[in-house]
């Protein structure tokens, strides 16, 4: 990674959590500690799925709007408060600011991830007093949480880099919950006629498949993961959010800042 | 060699939301400014200097033409290793501190690790802002924030320095070490090229200027050739208490104090004016022409072209 690119990466890091972006830890803290203390008094048995479903849900549903509301601002912002002058009058190329801000953004997801993860990895420990085995399928429903979060991080520079915030963040949050539906369209797509199964399919495979990546209640369960399925989603997420990031770019270097 | 080459710039955009149409910010622009010159781009609001600073720094893209900057096309990142750019009423990351912005800055810019420090405090203290370092740029005044600004463009030492408006929002203290300090930027070699339509600024800073309104360039010189292509103007005062007809046709405006009267007039029409005020036997007092200001020259260039037919080229 180019200097300048991991420098605005850490500016990025650096605005959100003086922004008290990571504040949120707070609330989940809170959450988590209320969930462990009423799921050991009224469930029996069940006490760890209760727990990973809540705690994993949580942490992808905060990182999603985490994702969505700093993504939408992060080049749309900088174009507003003319901040972006300065930075570009030096030798930054405009790629390399893209791609500086997607780091950023992500490596602020993955630090709250990584807290809010010990949160959940605690709140099991309470409830079921010792760690398991298949509690390390916790660890790869996180990877996958991080890879959905790479995504839509991607998605919200893309829209960021050509469209009002606010626009960005209806079309960035659309694409997440038709993305968690994905496999529901590719179903309706393989049975639907004509012109309209064409559409179905094109749209099927154009969103982001968030279902695919989403193996919260499988891990719940107790379910492992196949290995293969673990390098899929994960070459998947990786050209999904390179291509999302090379549409961002594409745009933001043929952009005039007014 | 020239420190910027602009060669038929223009700048078209397209405004309108359903039928678009063109409106033209630059019309072609040709302009030299050689290395070590202070040079002032002036125009009113609107005119079109803001949009050539943001050509050449490529925030926008040319509609035609071309530019080069130390010999390097504008769209070449090496060069701007090599400018400081200081943008119109600029706005930085309000929650970091000056000196952690100015850093930021100086790793953007390819200054060094060891080095990155001491220019950073450095350059505070030569804008006046040694004391606040470590205060967050949320509390920052509008004139400090200016000061961050020009501290920010000078800070990796470049070779030219873009100033759009650099004396807005600073008192009259503060405006006049921007000057000082853009004389010491002239003296150490740096090349100055600045936007602004405060006319007493360019007039006692800059080796030349260029005048800009709508658009299109009206004017380009040293501030003595431009304001002295002016038709001068001579103040004539006598002894009188009423202005004649005849002295009244050559000078519609004249003005009368007490037993004096006086008439300001174009200096083609001196000789006249003093033939009639001797044939009225009037006694003359003076006879003083007046100094052409950058404002008269600028004022000129302003007016309509066939406004400005008049005035000499």
């Amino acid at each position: 990674m180019s200097s300048r690119i991991r420098h605005i990466a850490s500016n990025t890091f650096r605005e959100a959590v003086r922004d008290r972006v990571l504040y949120n830890l707070i609330a989940f803290a809170v959450l988590m500690c209320g969930a462990s203390i009423l799921v050991g008094q009224i469930s029996i048995g069940i006490e760890r799925l209760v727990v990973i479903n809540l705690g994993l849900t949580a942490i992808s549903l905060f990182g999603m709007v985490i994702a969505i509301f700093i993504g939408i601002g992060l080049v749309s912002k900088e174009i507003e408060k003319r901040t972006l002058y300065t930075v570009l009058s030096r030798p930054v190329q405009r790629w390399e600011f893209i791609v500086g801000k997607f780091f950023g953004l992500a490596g602020t997801l993955v630090v709250n991830t990584f807290f809010m993860a010990i949160g959940v990895f605690l709140a099991l420990l309470y409830v079921s007093q010792r760690f398991q085995a298949a509690d390390g399928w916790v660890l790869v429903a996180l990877y996958f949480i991080v890879l959905q979060f790479l995504i839509i991080t991607s998605l919200a520079l893309f829209f960021s880099s050509f469209s009002s915030p606010l626009l960005s963040a209806v079309f960035a949050f659309s694409l997440f919950v038709i993305g968690s539906f994905a496999e529901d369209l590719r179903g309706f797509a393989a049975m639907a006629q004509g012109a309209t199964r064409w559409l179905a399919t094109g749209a099927a495979y154009l969103v982001p498949n968030f279902a695919s990546l989403n193996v919260i209640s499988s891990v719940a369960h107790g379910q492992g993961i196949a290995g293969m399925l673990i390098l899929s989603e994960t070459a998947y997420a990786m050209v999904y959010a390179a291509m999302a990031l090379c549409g961002a770019v594409l745009i933001f270097e043929r952009r005039n800042l007014k | 060699m020239a420190a910027i080459e602009i060669l038929g710039l223009t700048k078209t955009y397209q405004v309108g939301f359903w039928r678009k149409r063109p409106k033209c910010a630059l019309k072609p622009l040709n302009l030299s400014v050689e290395e070590g010159e202070i040079f002032g781009f002036l125009g009113p609001n609107g005119a079109g200097k803001t949009t050539t600073l943001k050509l050449l720094m490529g925030l926008v893209y040319p509609s035609a033409g071309s530019a080069r900057i130390l010999g390097t096309e504008i769209n070449d990142p090496r060069m701007k290793s090599q400018i400081g750019f200081l943008p119109e009423q600029p706005y930085f990351y309000d929650y970091l501190t000056a000196a952690e912005l100015l850093e930021y800055y100086a790793q953007l810019s390819g200054v060094v690790a060891k080095d990155r420090k001491r220019q950073v405090n450095e350059v505070l203290a030569r804008v006046g802002l040694p004391d606040v370092s470590g205060m967050q740029l949320r509390k920052f005044s509008k004139g400090m924030l200016q000061r961050v600004g020009i501290a920010q463009a000078i800070l990796h030492n470049p070779r030219l320095l873009f100033f759009d408006e650099p004396m807005s929002g600073l008192d009259p203290i503060g405006r006049r070490e921007v000057r000082d300090l853009m004389e010491e930027l002239k003296h150490a070699g740096k090349t100055v090229f600045f936007s602004t339509h405060i006319l007493s600024d360019a007039e006692a800073l800059c080796d030349r200027v260029a005048i800009i309104h709508q658009g299109e360039l009206r004017g380009v010189g040293a501030v003595a050739d431009l304001t002295s292509s002016v038709e001068g103007k001579v103040e004539v005062v006598w002894h009188g208490n009423s202005v004649p007809a005849n002295v009244k046709a050559l000078s519609p405006t004249c003005s009368v104090t007490g037993d004096t009267v006086r008439a300001v007039v174009p200096e083609a029409s001196q000789d006249a004016l003093i033939d009639a005020l001797r044939r009225e036997r009037l006694r003359i007092v003076s006879v003083t022409p007046i100094r052409t200001s950058l404002e008269e020259y600028f004022v000129q260039k302003l007016k309509p072209s066939g406004a400005a037919a008049g005035v000499r080229a």
